[in-house]
């Protein structure tokens, strides 16, 4: 339970606004969708495992889009792949992130000049939150891009309107 | 075995089909066929005791500017001897003998090589694109390759 057990010794009473805690609520229990497309996804699985452990900021890979709310684009992104990737993302549920982790998914990486076959950034086909900049980005970094979608969750309203 | 005993089996055996080679000085020796008769030569490097090539190490197409060839490495597992055959066909008219019917490994390796470079495997019982999205046009890895603008609504190009 963390924080909130210790605040409150006399009531049990919280008061606080809507945003608050379904903001709170979402950024604690981001299940994220395994996605690991290439290298990228050797240091997502190293973010996840003990040393640098994701699982502590709630962040649990599903194995079905339906599930869950954060897909982190790790690795290399051909044409092939784009269109299947773009029928997972409109099979998350809203609220839906994006965490594009690593420069193949950012902007083309390594293949930027040559790659015939490379779509240059995922965000040609799906809309990205978080770009994690590296080749590939250490895990703290990737844990980093993580926090900084927290905070754009935390900021988050429901009553304001949305782009997308 | 060395490679000039092979070559000069491979002459006996296939005399003026052998256009080429080189076995000196070279990490790979080489010996150049020509196109139409790859499939005779390979069932007897196959089935021959002498030479038993019953390992097809890899199959790759390359494109000299004009040309485009086929270069087959091979290796023996009985006799622990290596050998490189190459063929070259026309740019226009890339069809060259499918040796799947010998080493079943050179079902996939052709399939690559028509994949990336346009080559007709003849004889291929399952002849398609492996590495690239079937609705792909064109052929990447020849020199005179553009890369496209748009592929199904996605720009390509940085």
């Amino acid at each position: 339970m963390g924080l909130l057990d210790q605040k409150f010794e006399n009531s049990n009473i919280v008061v606080t606004t809507m945003d608050n805690l379904l903001n709170w609520a979402r950024l604690s229990s981001l299940y994220q969708m395994q996605f690991g497309l290439a290298c990228c996804a050797i240091e997502m699985m190293a973010a996840s495992a003990s040393n640098f452990d994701m699982m502590r900021f709630g962040v649990i890979p599903r194995a079905t889009p339906r599930q869950c709310d954060v897909m982190i684009v790790s690795g290399t992104v051909t044409l092939k792949m784009a269109s299947r990737i773009k029928r997972l993302y409109d099979q998350m549920p809203e609220p839906r992130y994006v965490i594009s982790m690593g420069s193949c998914s950012n902007c083309g990486g390594p293949y930027w000049e040559h790659g015939y076959h490379v779509l240059k950034g995922v965000d040609r086909v799906i809309p990205v939150d978080v770009y994690v900049p590296g080749c590939p980005p250490r895990p703290e970094a990737l844990i980093e891009g993580l926090i900084k979608l927290q905070e754009k969750i935390r900021n988050e309203s429901s009553v304001q309107k949305k782009a997308v | 075995m060395t490679a000039q005993e092979i070559h000069n089996i491979l002459n006996d055996q296939f005399a003026g089909t052998i256009l080429d080679a080189k076995l000196e000085n070279v990490p790979d020796p080489f010996v150049k066929i020509a196109a139409e008769k790859i499939l005779d030569v390979a069932v007897f490097v196959m089935n021959d005791e002498r030479l038993q090539f019953d390992y097809l190490m890899c199959l790759s197409g390359v494109d000299y500017k004009g040309k485009l060839g086929v270069t087959y490495h091979l290796f023996s597992m009985t006799h622990k001897h290596k050998i490189v055959l190459k063929v070259e066909v026309p740019t226009e008219t890339p069809n060259v003998p499918s040796v799947e019917s010998v080493w079943k490994t050179a079902n996939w390796h052709e399939r690559e090589a028509f994949d990336l470079f346009g080559l007709n495997f003849e004889g291929h019982p399952d002849l398609r694109r492996i590495l690239l999205p079937d609705d792909w046009e064109g052929h990447p890895l020849r020199k005179d390759y553009q890369t496209p603008e748009f592929y199904n609504g996605m720009k390509v190009p940085y």
